[in-house]
């Protein structure tokens, strides 16, 4: 029973992490017509700013200034980087976003060096929030779950219930009408791009000192985004939501699954020795996201909830 | 003697290596209703495009006496121009009222039009107000990418093909709409094929061929121009 109830909250924690990221990075597929092969680059600076203002200050003040910061990083490229870039095509904008989150990798490896640095979870959340059945779940992942929930509403809020958030979901789909109606959208693109790269930062933020955070974190996130966006359909927020959420749970409870090949196709007469029966459930967990996106771009190519196929 | 609202000088434009507008030269004064004729692929909506930034021009276009050729759109907007283009782009996932505000440019100093009033003027928006703007008829769509542009109070409308595939007595209505925003004082280019629509509302005719102006005249007077209408309107 702890496993399963472990598994599904767990589960939706990553899920709702991965919607931070892959939220930013469908609204900013939207805007620009690629994918940002960056924006899991900004998820790890977020955790590296994170670590730097913790260590002047204290994780509460790196918890608000350090997304607002990734943020501006990201306008900044938007504005002085893609605006410029996007001149000259799709192609061109597809490179520049790999040759940025490789500079941004290099950069992070010169100023915080090769390996992980000691980002740690605050101590006033360091602390078991629950126990069943003797397993405790820490105070931590619910304080995620928490800013996972918030960011979620504040988005929701933003996109449906404002006049900007209107303006915004205009823009993506006809900025040459909203142009004509008086509204800037270059700048709105600019604050799109730079939302996307602060939700990405605030996910590093309160997920790089519960896993990893070294120069490979973007890398190892970057492809299970990927997987969310073109699961849930390019460009569809709701379809990013229900990706993230199956994916998440999909993940943790094949973690929890102990059972071997040997054990499932026992009718098989599969020995356990071997090396098939031997593979267990958990150790598929990584590969069942991109099993997922195999499996969707052959039989529904345009995602769960996508207008266009890829 | 009164400033025109719009002057175009030798406005060219090109599409790749093609030269589309070929030294356009064109005014609009203010209060008028200027019907531009031609073909198909004469280059109407270009000029239009090329007007509201949407097209890169080379010339002069002055609005009110300030240069606008090469500004960006939401400028060329806020300084007073409106545009109603041909594929009409309303916001087909929001609702008619989302569609309309979307059309003020700045809620702090909102324009002479409310939601209301549009609604007040167009009953049939009013029963759909909340309605997806995706599921309109093509009149009602029309209807409401006109009210949006009014939203934003602008002195002179560009409206492009705005009879476009409807049917004849909607036609009518979008014709008695255009003459109803020209006497409210507001300037009104009108890209159109239909010349009874044209002839009916403007004040002068512009028309198009081969990228220029090959005609301008009163509708009085292109009425008894066959020539023109042989060599550059018929079919």
């Amino acid at each position: 029973m702890e496993t399963i109830v472990f598994a599904l909250l767990n589960g939706v924690i990553y899920g709702l992490l991965l919607f931070m990221l892959s939220s930013g990075l469908t609204l900013i597929f939207s805007m620009m017509g690629v994918l940002n092969f960056a924006h899991a680059s900004f998820y790890m600076l977020g955790a590296y700013f994170a670590y730097t203002i913790m260590g002047a200050t204290s994780f509460w003040l790196a918890l608000f200034i350090a997304p607002i910061l990734v943020g501006l990083v990201g306008a900044v490229v938007e504005r002085y980087g893609l605006r410029k870039v996007h001149a000259n095509g799709h192609v061109a904008e597809l490179l520049f976003t790999f040759g940025l989150a490789y500079l941004i990798e290099e950069i992070v490896k010169i100023v915080y060096g090769k390996t992980a640095v000691d980002y740690k979870i605050p101590s006033l959340l360091d602390f078991p929030a629950f126990t069943i059945y003797g397993a405790s779940f820490p105070a931590y992942r619910m304080f995620m779950l928490f800013i996972a929930i918030g960011m979620l509403v504040g988005l929701w809020f933003l996109l449906k219930k404002t006049r900007a958030g209107l303006i915004i979901q205009a823009a993506l789909t006809h900025p040459h009408m909203v142009g004509h109606l008086g509204h800037n959208v270059p700048l709105i693109f600019m604050t799109v791009f730079g939302i996307g790269c602060a939700l990405a930062g605030l996910a590093g933020v309160i997920a790089g000192n519960i896993f990893v955070t070294d120069p490979a974190m973007a890398v190892l996130m970057g492809p299970i985004v990927f997987v969310v966006v073109v699961v849930g359909g390019i460009g569809s927020l709701e379809g990013a939501f229900l990706a993230s959420i199956l994916i998440g749970l999909l993940q943790n409870f094949a973690v929890g699954i102990s059972a071997s090949f040997a054990d499932i196709f026992w009718f098989t007469g599969l020995s356990p020795t071997s090396e098939i029966g031997d593979i267990t459930v958990s150790s598929l967990a990584p590969v069942l996201p991109f099993l997922l996106l195999v499996l969707m771009l052959i039989f529904r190519p345009r995602g769960l909830m996508g207008e266009q196929e890829l | 003697m009164t400033q025109p609202m719009l002057e175009v000088k030798d406005l060219n434009a090109f599409y790749g290596k093609s030269h589309v507008l070929r030294g356009v030269n064109m005014e609009i004064m203010p209060g008028e209703v200027i019907a531009l004729l031609g073909r198909n692929g004469v280059g109407r909506s270009t000029t239009a495009k090329a007007i509201m930034g949407e097209v890169a021009p080379k010339g002069e276009i002055i609005f009110k006496g300030k240069p606008i050729a090469g500004l960006e759109s939401h400028k060329i907007s806020r300084l007073g121009l409106g545009y109603v283009p041909e594929s009409r782009d309303i916001f087909p996932t929001m609702t008619v009222r989302q569609n309309l505000v979307l059309g003020i440019k700045d809620m702090k100093n909102p324009g002479k039009y409310t939601v209301d009033d549009m609604l007040d003027m167009f009953p049939n928006l009013r029963n759909r107000a909340d309605n997806a703007a995706g599921v309109l008829s093509g009149g009602e769509k029309q209807m409401l990418t006109m009210c949006r542009t009014l939203m934003g109070d602008p002195e002179l409308i560009i409206i492009d093909e705005p009879t476009e595939g409807l049917a004849p007595k909607i036609v009518q209505q979008i014709g008695d709409t255009i003459a109803e925003i020209a006497k409210t004082g507001v300037s009104i280019l009108l890209v159109e094929q239909k010349l009874s629509i044209a002839l009916r509302i403007a004040n002068r005719v512009y028309v198009m061929g081969h990228g220029e102006i090959v005609y301008g005249g009163t509708p009085a007077d292109f009425a008894t121009r066959d020539d023109v209408r042989k060599e550059w309107l018929e079919v």
